[in-house]
């Protein structure tokens, strides 16, 4: 049960990360990105393949996986940043697809739909595995604290500021004579860059990942969590990835109450409950737990 | 490397008759696109009830292919104008995003209540088995020219309603300029539920067809998405002539990279061509407005 606990802990800090990531480009930004599951996938694969094929030591698959999700991140920014913000929620959806598309027939890269195993994780095999679970969540958690104080830095800085008026109105902040299409480049960038390396940190962890964990449903889980927890507000992000992990498992056992209904009714119930706390909460309330506070400004 | 031309012929007619078929679902999303401004990505899991509907009239309930259709249009337009009204219709004062997100979390609803009730597995029509016609060099199926009609038939009834009913007239002022269209007394709610349920509907039918050309289950609609955003993107969002000329492009486009990509890649052509028109020409081929 300790061991399960520990489990869900670090799935929660890597829901985090991606809610933390999510947060710079939607909550602060104003951008959308639908195909969040896509810059996490790219970066599991690129730090899986990087370690267990290249040998290259987890940090750098890490390094790896943060620069090649953030350059796919600018690219798809600089492409639609001209445009009104549904093309970039087109062209996200679109990038999760392929690269699940990519990953499932690429086999000589990827192994296919059978997924890879055997990826490294920080002293796997060498300490017992419930030993490996806390290293683990220490590493996790230390990441979140890390992206949480950058996060919490950029929000109080001139720089969020910028974000946060693109947000509100990008044509007053050209006005004021931001670049507006370098901040949102960038914050994109950023934003992809920190789901890639919480993709990455999944694979190092389970040890195994396919082109079947990347699927639209995780972003769902993403947004849910970021809007359950204060749109724009970099804690209500961490807070909002424990309630939803809690959630997400509640919803197990709970199912496990429904007499009569066979396994794939279950996974269906619990799919469509996510669905349908996203949009209560959209519709209730959805400015979150913790709603965004404007940081006071010096006079 | 040379290509036989008549392998280049029979992919391009190949082409133009999935683009055809494509075209359906894509004026659906383009359509809502144009009047209620927003990308409704729950038209993957219309076309998918649209394809239940239609299995459960054929398969279950006997009825011919055009009868299928029919219901699919019926089913998925009637759910089209339901879940608008409770689920997104609200969400939308929010923001075009904030209603993107909802339409997203929306398709995954839908979609688990189709497997709910049908389970994963792969359902086919029933269809009589007939032999391919040979037209010179090129062979042409019979289910294909029958799906060729379906799709042309459903159109043109687009294209007629929105010409000449007064109701199309309405819609498509709204689409132009919504403010003006409620200075003329047009009900703007009213032509949202016409357009949900004609959308979707189409949605329905663009599920049908996939149901009569291969097998359906809960994922159908959400493996064809990528294909009616680019259609509608490539033709110009919120343009209706554009979504037919841009759904044709694609499906010649996905055949033709049949000779150079594994079949698996066909989806991921629809990609490259949004990359490539939001790059050059961001108001695609027919459309208007993209800034």
């Amino acid at each position: 049960m300790d061991n399960y606990l520990v489990a869900m802990a670090v799935f929660a800090c890597l829901y985090a990360l991606l809610a933390l990531g999510l947060n710079l480009v939607w909550g602060m930004a104003g951008m959308i990105n639908l195909g969040l599951v896509g810059f996490f996938g790219l970066g599991a694969y690129a730090s899986a393949l990087a370690t267990r094929r290249g040998g290259v030591p987890i940090v750098g698959g890490l390094v790896l996986a943060l620069a090649l999700t953030g350059v796919a991140g600018a690219v798809m920014a600089m492409i639609t940043a001209r445009l009104r913000g549904d093309y970039l929620a087109i062209i996200t959806l679109g990038f999760s697809e392929v690269v699940r598309l990519v990953a499932s027939n690429e086999i000589w890269l990827t192994n296919g739909t059978d997924g890879i195993s055997g990826i490294p994780g920080p002293w796997r095999g060498r300490v017992t595995p419930e030993t490996f679970n806390l290293i683990f969540l220490g590493v996790a958690a230390l990441v979140v604290m890390l992206v949480l104080a950058v996060m919490q830095r950029v929000r109080h800085s001139p720089y969020g500021r910028v974000l946060r008026a693109i947000r509100d109105d990008d044509q007053v902040a050209a006005v004021a004579g931001k670049h507006v299409l370098r901040f949102k480049v960038e914050a994109f960038a950023v934003s992809a860059g920190v789901l890639g390396v919480a993709g990455a940190l999944w694979g190092h962890y389970t040890s195994f990942i396919a082109p079947d964990v990347f699927v639209p449903l995780l972003t769902i889980y993403v947004v849910l969590a970021l809007t359950a927890g204060g749109t724009g507000n970099n804690w209500g992000a961490v807070l909002g990835a424990f309630l939803v992990v809690f959630f997400m498992e509640g919803t197990r056992f709970a199912t496990g109450w429904l007499p009569g209904l066979k396994a794939v009714q279950v996974a269906a119930v619990r799919e469509g409950l996510i669905g349908i706390s996203l949009l209560i909460v959209l519709r209730l309330r959805p400015s979150g737990l913790l709603p965004e506070r404007l940081p006071r400004v010096a006079s | 490397m040379s290509v036989p031309l008549d392998e280049t012929a029979q992919l391009v007619v190949n082409g133009l008759v999935a683009g055809t078929m494509l075209a359906v679902p894509a004026i659906g999303f383009t359509a809502i696109y144009a009047v209620l401004r927003f990308p409704n990505f729950s038209l993957a899991s219309h076309i998918t009830i649209g394809a239940f509907a239609g299995y459960v009239a054929n398969a279950a309930g006997g009825w011919p292919a055009w009868a299928a259709v029919a219901a699919a249009f019926v089913v998925a337009g009637a759910a089209g104008v339901v879940n608008d009204h409770v689920v997104l219709r609200p969400l939308r004062p929010a923001g075009a995003l904030t209603a993107a997100i909802g339409a997203v979390a929306l398709t995954i609803v839908l979609e688990n209540v189709v497997r709910f009730v049908f389970g994963n597995d792969l359902r086919g029509y029933d269809l009589p088995i007939r032999r391919d016609w040979q037209l010179g060099a090129i062979r042409v199926g019979p289910q294909q020219v029958e799906n060729l009609v379906i799709a042309v038939v459903a159109m043109a009834a687009v294209f007629a309603f929105l010409a000449f009913t007064r109701t199309g007239k309405a819609m498509r002022a709204v689409a132009d300029d919504p403010v003006l269209a409620g200075l003329k007394g047009i009900d703007a709610e009213r032509v949202a539920r016409l357009t949900n349920f004609g959308a979707m509907g189409l949605a329905g039918i663009g599920g049908v067809l996939l149901g009569l050309d291969t097998t359906i289950d809960p994922l159908t609609g959400f493996r064809v998405i990528l294909s009616v955003f680019a259609a509608a993107v490539v033709g110009g969002l919120g343009s209706i002539p554009g979504a037919v000329v841009g759904a044709l492009t694609i499906g010649v486009a996905e055949e033709l990279s049949l000779l150079s990509l594994a079949p698996s890649y066909r989806t991921a052509v629809g990609f490259v061509a949004i990359l490539l028109v939001l790059t050059l020409r961001p108001r695609g081929l027919l459309g208007e407005r993209a800034y």
